[in-house]
């Protein structure tokens, strides 16, 4: 198939549906209502169920059932909405299911303004628990994450998000479907779903917990097995240049795009080196210790006013070097110029 | 006997719900025996006198009362 | 020999852990003696709530599904899609539906989902020590209410099979009472033909019963029945709400 342009919502619901996505519960949001409006046209055309749900949180406890039930199940919202599903979300990862969530972000806190932001990096549900995230930074990469999201879920029998700012969800951007990722094998059987103990020769299951299992036994084997096993297989990134780097951008999404564009700015006049994470948990530590001798400040450019990933940078860095926030002005949404000028700001001042 | 009224007798709370509703009012609380949390249970007190109206069994809410027709 | 009585098939012999006189253990006989009758234990899916009610998995011979406060319907209507040839069944305490989860019931509802809601209504939040209840009657002390419910300060308790009645998708709606054997008996009625509406694919049903909580109310278990006959019918009347 040809390359295509596409909207970034509606490439990433095209490409849950050739995932096998069976059923989509959601509902209207900006900026990703293109998502459920796009379910809503192509899965009764391709035997999958849409569903609007009432609310986020209905919404979110539908993709609950229809994941015991043993369905690929996706839903997507933006940041208020991913605040409601987060109870569910949690009970998901408590209980073992799989599911994909696509969050668009916006501006926040709460309903916020419909401005395409980085604000919700570090929501969680309560309880402790931790679900796969990628950040895709261009529309292909959003299509190719959400993709790959679906057998990853199977395959960990975990939650995984897709968190891409509100620009990646709205703007047009070239799509090779051809180029998404091969279909992982081996993924389990999935014995313990819903069908009525019939399905099962008779034996009924409870989905609470998984079966043999205490709740408390059932944390630690995901604090202790399941999560370093993620780790160790799905962390992402990209790098360059970090070698002889005079400073180091670091960023994620549309941010990591705006870096690039800060650097065609800049020229060569300062070596800058580069750290995109395509997975935000688990988050890419090691990649920072890769950085040259001769680094003298990392920047973290952000589509927010407070800085978020900002934290797991300065943990990364350890101490090693002064880490920078840049994020949106009070008037204006996060440009290169802004990049541009604290890097030369902090150069300058060495 | 007509109806054999059996009650597990170990998982009787002790309610008296099929004491209140039983028609004959052949159902007692039995003062002679104690079960395992320490409960009188419910008991019959003459099994020839139950007319297999099935009150007892029915409002049990720890479904400890079987009911068995015995066949002239 | 023949049978008369015994616990149905479809539960499984794990003793209820639910108070001495509690309703609840009435009720889910009911029901799955129902389930029994109509042949279809091996293709239910039952989900639970949270309330006392949540119990209900652990005592099931049934697939089962715990599921978060109020969002029983959701989770329900995510099953029953996925599997619409499957009996899907809510089991839900008045906190639960009438409280938290009103958007949940409601929606199902107006969406005609094709699940059956067993609703029981004990005028408490019994699970948590006694609180006051959407559906907890005018003058009633509860722990959260300690000077008898004041309908000027919280309004008067909502009747959820009227409400639900009102919607096109809800094909059976009827409330009955456990209170007595000929009511429990009335009780079962209902609940099998509110299971026959969904086997029928007609649409949403619910059977609304009133129920006991004889160690919030501070009653004996007899007590309490008397109670749901004095004060509880006279404001949650029984009878059929919508029928096909």
């Amino acid at each position: 198939m040809a390359k295509v342009l596409m909207k970034g919502n509606e490439a990433i619901a095209e490409a849950a549906i050739r995932a096998g996505c069976q059923a989509f519960f959601g509902y209207p949001i900006t900026p990703q209502s293109e998502i459920p409006e796009y379910f809503s046209r192509e899965l009764p055309k391709r035997d999958g169920i849409f569903l609007q749900a009432e609310s986020e949180i209905a919404a979110m406890n539908m993709v609950m059932g229809a994941s015991a039930s043993g369905a690929r199940v996706m839903t997507s919202t933006s940041g208020p909405g991913y605040c409601l599903k987060l109870e569910a979300l949690a009970a998901m990862t408590l209980t073992r299911l799989p599911a994909v969530i696509v969050v668009v972000m916006r501006n926040g806190p709460a309903f916020g303004t419909m401005k395409a932001a980085q604000e919700d990096y570090r929501m969680t549900g309560n309880g402790g628990y931790k679900v796969l995230t990628f950040a895709p930074s261009t529309v292909q990469e959003a299509a190719e994450m959400v993709f790959e999201a679906f057998d990853i879920a199977d395959q960990y029998r975990n939650p995984v998000v897709v968190l891409a700012d509100g620009m990646i969800g709205q703007m047009m951007g070239p799509v090779d479907f051809d180029k998404v990722p091969a279909k992982r094998l081996e993924l389990p059987e999935k014995g313990w779903a819903l069908h009525g103990k019939n399905s099962r020769g008779g034996e009924p299951i409870f989905h609470f917990i998984p079966e043999g299992r205490t709740h408390y036994g059932e944390k630690y084997e995901a604090e202790t097995v399941l999560y370093p096993e993620i780790i160790r297989n799905e962390t992402r990134v990209e790098t360059k240049g970090l070698d002889d780097a005079d400073i180091v951008l670091t960023a994620y999404g549309t941010a990591a795009r705006m870096c690039k564009a800060a650097q065609e700015i800049l020229g060569d006049k300062i070596k800058l080196g580069f750290i995109r994470p395509k997975t935000l948990w688990p988050f890419p530590y090691d990649a920072y210790n890769q950085i040259g001798p001769g680094c003298k400040a990392i920047i973290c450019p952000e589509i927010n006013i407070i800085g978020q990933m900002i934290d797991d940078v300065r943990i990364a860095a350890e101490g090693r070097w002064p880490v920078y926030h840049v994020g949106d002005s009070a008037n204006d949404f996060l440009t290169p110029q802004q990049i541009v000028d604290k890097v030369l700001e902090i150069w300058e001042g060495k | 006997m007509k109806f054999n009224v059996t009650f597990n007798v170990e998982r009787c709370k002790g309610c008296e719900i099929c004491v209140e509703f039983c028609p004959k009012k052949i159902l007692w609380l039995d003062r002679n025996y104690l079960n395992q949390a320490g409960i009188h249970p419910a008991m019959i007190t003459n099994q020839e006198e139950c007319i297999g109206c099935t009150n007892c069994a029915l409002m049990c809410p720890d479904a400890i009362i079987s009911i068995e027709k015995i066949d002239a | 020999m023949s049978i008369v009585y015994k616990k149905p098939e479809s539960l499984n012999d794990t003793p209820f852990t639910f108070c001495p006189g509690c309703t609840h253990g009435i009720i889910l006989k009911l029901v799955t003696s129902v389930i029994d009758e109509l042949g279809i234990g091996g293709d239910t899916i039952a989900v639970g709530c949270v309330g006392c009610g949540g119990y209900m998995p652990w005592f099931m011979n049934l697939d089962t599904i715990y599921s978060l406060h109020g969002r029983a319907p959701a989770n329900a209507t995510g099953i029953k899609r996925m599997n619409p040839d499957k009996v899907v069944f809510t089991y839900q305490g008045d906190g639960d539906l009438a409280s938290i989860g009103t958007a949940e019931i409601v929606h199902a509802a107006h969406r005609g989902e094709k699940i059956t809601t067993i609703f029981v209504n004990n005028t408490t939040y019994g699970m948590t020590g006694g609180q006051m209840a959407p559906t907890t009657l005018a003058g009633q002390r509860t722990t959260t209410s300690p000077y008898g419910r004041d309908p000027a300060h919280c309004g008067n308790p909502i009747r959820m099979s009227e409400l639900l009645a009102t919607i096109d998708g809800a094909k059976f709606i009827e409330r009955v009472s456990a209170d007595s054997p000929s009511n429990v008996r009335k009780a079962r009625k209902a609940i099998k033909r509110a299971f026959e509406c969904q086997l029928e694919g007609r649409g949403f049903s619910m059977v609304e019963v009133l129920s006991t909580c004889p160690t919030n109310w501070g009653k004996t278990p007899v007590e309490a029945l008397e109670r749901v006959r004095t004060e509880m019918i006279p404001y949650f009347p029984l009878g059929n709400f919508k029928d096909y």
